[in-house]
């Protein structure tokens, strides 16, 4: 394991480089065949609004993926991730206007533990909607 | 018809070896649109001193999920699945999942509550190697919305 940062180099309340992901419907398809979970909420519109829900929306699974990016694109070995968890707290949209959803997450450094750690807290929004709650990665670092 | 509680601490057997493959973990990276070439590239993993391509950190859900449907369609539990949504997920990691694992998962349901009407189960997955050694553990919330009244 070889992370990119140094424990000294950071503190409390460092920041990630933040990033935004486009997700549309062709993304969320090629996501339901990668993962093989294939619930129609996430590809058929007149299913997810049979069952309450304004639109297609996005995978949990898949907005969790996109958002450890952050943490991972920052710290380059992703296996420096020792923790991840998150609540879906709320949906991403994805309309089929050619455009879809966006997923737009920040990260900071919320504590320095033990053993050269730290914990990462992360912050998901979509629509301008905060998509995932506790959202929180333990990271590895050198 | 809330679930049953005895079900709390209930074990279910280990699962078949899921073989992960190369060619799986591109797939998987490709549709998450992450191009970091631990994941594409053996020299790559390799510089950091693993023996093969690694998986992306949710990867492993992939292979949890797919196991908790012993739990998910236990018809002594009794879990409506059409009424079901995915509350919290986390993942707590000995090493990351790598080309070439051959892995056992083992499901336990940790808790069973309800609230408000709604059914709220923790399944947690002990992910195991050929070897017997921890890769990976996973707590997946579920919860079951109440069904209307009538």
């Amino acid at each position: 394991m070889a992370a990119n940062v140094s424990y000294e180099q950071v503190e409390v309340g460092t920041e990630l480089p933040a990033q935004a992901f486009p997700v549309t419907r062709a993304t969320l398809v090629r996501y339901a065949g990668a993962s093989g979970d294939f619930n129609p909420i996430h590809w058929n519109e007149s299913f997810a609004t049979s069952v309450g829900l304004p639109d297609v929306i996005a995978h949990g699974m898949f907005t969790m993926a996109e958002a450890i990016r952050v943490v991972t694109d920052w710290v380059g070995d992703p296996g420096a991730v020792v923790e991840y968890g998150v609540r879906f707290t709320k949906p991403v949209v994805v309309p089929n206007d050619g455009v879809g959803g966006e997923i737009k997450v920040t990260a900071k450094v919320g504590a320095k533990l033990e053993d050269r750690r730290v914990r990462v807290d992360l912050l998901a929004t979509s629509a301008g909607e905060k998509v995932l709650g506790m959202s929180r990665a333990v990271v590895q670092l050198v | 018809m809330p679930l049953d509680p005895s079900f709390i601490g209930r074990t279910y057997p280990p699962t078949a070896p899921y073989e992960v493959g190369r060619e799986k973990i591109r797939e998987f990276a490709e549709a998450v649109g992450d191009a970091n070439p631990v994941y594409l590239d053996t020299e790559a993993a390799k510089a950091l001193g693993y023996p093969d391509v690694i998986a992306p950190p949710t990867f492993p859900f992939v292979i949890t999920y797919r196991a908790a449907d012993q739990v998910v369609n236990d018809p002594d539990l009794g879990l409506d699945f059409s009424r079901v949504v995915h509350g919290d997920q986390r993942f707590s990691y000995a090493r990351p999942v790598r080309a070439g694992d051959r892995l056992t998962v083992t499901c336990t349901i940790d808790s069973i509550k309800s609230l408000a009407g709604n059914d709220v189960l923790s399944v947690r997955g002990e992910v195991h190697d050929e070897s017997g050694e921890p890769v990976v553990t996973t707590q997946m919330m579920l919860v079951a919305r109440a069904a209307e009244e009538g």
